[in-house]
């Protein structure tokens, strides 16, 4: 009954595959891919924390708190970025977010 | 059992194992649930409420590692911050999700090799890494009993690791400056002050003398 590393490592790989899926699922609603990216940042989160945990040192859970510090960085803008554009096409479909071709 | 709190979890003996071992299959259970329904629903709202379960048994995970501080962390910035703003942010887009769903079936097979392929290499790789056995610590975590987590964390946070503190404080700033700017928008027909025009009025555009005629008025 000992939980050991790998358990908490299959736990991270399986929702940050959990993610991947997500955004091939959802590819179309901008909000759920980046509830997806979410999920991912989470999972490498769990492994940072969890190395961090088993091997006695301290410097994963510091950049882990990076990690946190970063993925609500792009959590915001992102949400900002989705805001303005549905202000100005009324949509958020991906696949219609295509002014910028080339 | 982590290394840091080896000596804590001895002396529990085997009941502590036990409830521990529980404790991580009904965290790591939900969490996953919970991860595959945020993907899978078809409303956004319970989408991101499924999103902030996850968040919590991630957090019951954390505390079971060692690192209370990241788990209050988590929950905290995490559900009380970024969530809510995921949640203003569905509720507030006037969005047909239904239409958005659309092509649900048709990018599952690609999606399902994609993932499935992942997992079978992430897995792969969890059978067959070694740690290197001369790596030792950068900074060797104290016992719980002496010195908690939170503690131990701002010890090398203020110290050894201030400059990446300072700049995940700096990154946060451009952020909310870059959310600031970008969705911040003036309405035109909403009177306002404009202070360069108060500052450059001068007496010719604002006093007039009028030489009025005696009983005629200014019309």
């Amino acid at each position: 009954m000992t939980i050991g590393l790998s358990h908490y490592l299959t736990v991270a790989a399986i929702l940050f595959t959990l993610g991947i899926f997500g955004i091939f699922l959802n590819r179309k609603n901008v909000i759920v891919i980046l509830m997806s990216i979410e999920l991912m940042l989470l999972a490498v989160n769990l492994n940072l924390v969890a190395f961090s945990s088993f091997h006695g040192d301290l410097v994963g859970q510091v950049f882990a708190i990076i990690v946190l510090t970063v993925a609500a960085a792009e959590a915001a803008i992102g949400l900002a970025i989705v805001v303005v554009y549905f202000r100005n096409r009324r949509t958020i479909d991906v696949a219609e977010i295509d002014l910028l071709k080339g | 059992m982590g290394r840091g709190r080896a000596e804590g979890a001895g002396e529990g003996g085997g009941g502590v194992m036990i409830a521990n071992a529980l404790f991580f299959y009904l965290f790591a259970g939900l969490l996953v649930a919970s991860g595959f329904m945020v993907i899978a629903v078809k409303n956004p709202v319970h989408a991101v409420l499924f999103l902030i379960l996850a968040f919590f048994n991630a957090a019951g995970l954390f505390v079971l590692l060692g690192a209370e501080f990241l788990a209050m962390i988590l929950v905290v910035v995490y559900v009380g911050a970024v969530m809510v703003l995921f949640l203003f942010v569905v509720m507030m887009l006037d969005v047909d999700f239904a239409e958005l769903r659309a092509g649900f079936l048709k990018y599952l097979p690609v999606g399902a090799t994609v993932g499935v392929l992942l997992l079978v290499e992430l897995i792969l790789i969890l059978g067959a890494w070694v740690t290197a056995p001369e790596i030792t610590a950068q900074a060797p975590t104290p016992p719980l009993a002496e010195i908690s987590n939170t503690r131990a964390l701002g010890q090398i946070l203020y110290t050894k690791y201030v400059y990446l503190f300072e700049a995940a404080g700096l990154i946060l700033l451009v952020a909310m400056i870059g959310a600031i700017v970008l969705t911040l928008h003036h309405q035109r027909d909403v009177k306002r002050q404009s202070v360069p025009r108060q500052v450059g009025r001068t007496r010719e555009m604002s006093v007039e003398v009028v030489e009025v005629e005696t009983g005629r008025g200014l019309s």
